[in-house]
């Protein structure tokens, strides 16, 4: 279990870390494609686009169809979780950021309010 | 103790990031404060420099080169080491004190996101909002994607290190 959950974690991350493949992913964010549109798009060989797309769709990013000769790739089901994963993660570090600012802000208050009783 | 009293404080502490449209991201936050003291922890570097790093990620500010005023740069250098730096950088578009930042992001490739930061006073305390303004929906999608990759590294270890450690005691 443990070791599945990390499998898919590292494959999440590797294929994020293309830029290609990123640019894929907005891609069929806006429409569906088929490899042969994405090879094109990319001007890549139909080979080199089927890996980027084999690997994308390993870490459950897209999901592709085979109609007749035609391989039509979309956004996979993880897609919205992600965005919503990513959103939260800058929610945490925005959070824990300002956390601190407020524990500066007040030092700063403290040292006012001392500032002022010292200076009557 | 009623319900009002309970909330108050949970909700003055709360951190909202909201995706206003396709190339906009909106972060809030109240801080019980003036807003001059919030405009100096946020505009001077050795103050600035206590609250930007979080302690929980696994960055260190290595130097932060602010020149606050209309015009000014500004440049931030993270990294363990000079090897593994990594650099922000742009323009203040704007600086009025005690209730207005605004900034360009020119690190990226492509044209970054402009940076709004706003301070409304009232009754003492502080509203804070945060607006980036991204040039496409492309370019926020990717920096969503790129920030989630880069901070939650430091995490994926610590996960790492848990099956590793799991796995030892295991085999042991």
């Amino acid at each position: 279990m443990v070791q599945y959950q990390t499998e898919r974690l590292n494959s999440a991350f590797a294929a994020l870390s293309d830029t290609t493949r990123r640019g894929v992913l907005e891609q069929l964010g806006r429409a569906d494609a088929s490899i042969t549109d994405l090879a094109v798009k990319f001007d890549m060989t139909l080979t080199g686009m089927k890996k980027h797309v084999g690997v994308l769709e390993q870490a459950g990013l897209v999901t592709t169809q085979k109609v007749g000769r035609v391989r039509t790739c979309r956004l996979g089901p993880r897609r919205l979780e992600e965005e919503t994963a990513w959103i939260e993660r800058y929610r945490q570090l925005w959070a824990a950021r300002f956390d601190r600012l407020d524990d500066v802000v007040e030092e700063l208050k403290q040292q006012e309010l001392r500032d002022k009783r010292n200076a009557r | 103790m009623n319900a009002s009293e309970e909330s108050e404080p949970a909700r003055m502490k709360n951190t909202t990031v909201e995706r206003k449209s396709d190339r906009e991201m909106v972060v809030t936050r109240t801080f019980d404060a003036p807003a001059r003291l919030v405009f100096e922890a946020w505009t001077k570097p050795e103050l600035f420099m206590k609250w930007w790093v979080p302690k929980s990620s696994a960055m260190t500010l290595r130097s932060c080169d602010m020149d606050i005023r209309t015009g000014g740069k500004y440049r931030l250098v993270f990294g363990a080491d000079a090897a593994h730096q990594m650099e922000f950088f742009g323009r203040y578009i704007e600086v009025t004190p005690p209730s207005r930042i605004v900034w360009t992001n020119d690190e990226g490739e492509e044209g970054g996101a402009v940076t709004t930061v706003t301070l409304e006073e009232k009754g003492g305390r502080t509203l804070l909002v945060m607006h980036d303004l991204y040039p496409s929906k492309e370019a926020l999608d990717a920096s969503l994607a790129a920030g989630s990759n880069t901070d939650a590294l430091p995490e994926t270890f610590d996960q790492l290190d848990e099956v590793l450690a799991t796995l030892a005691s295991k085999g042991s």
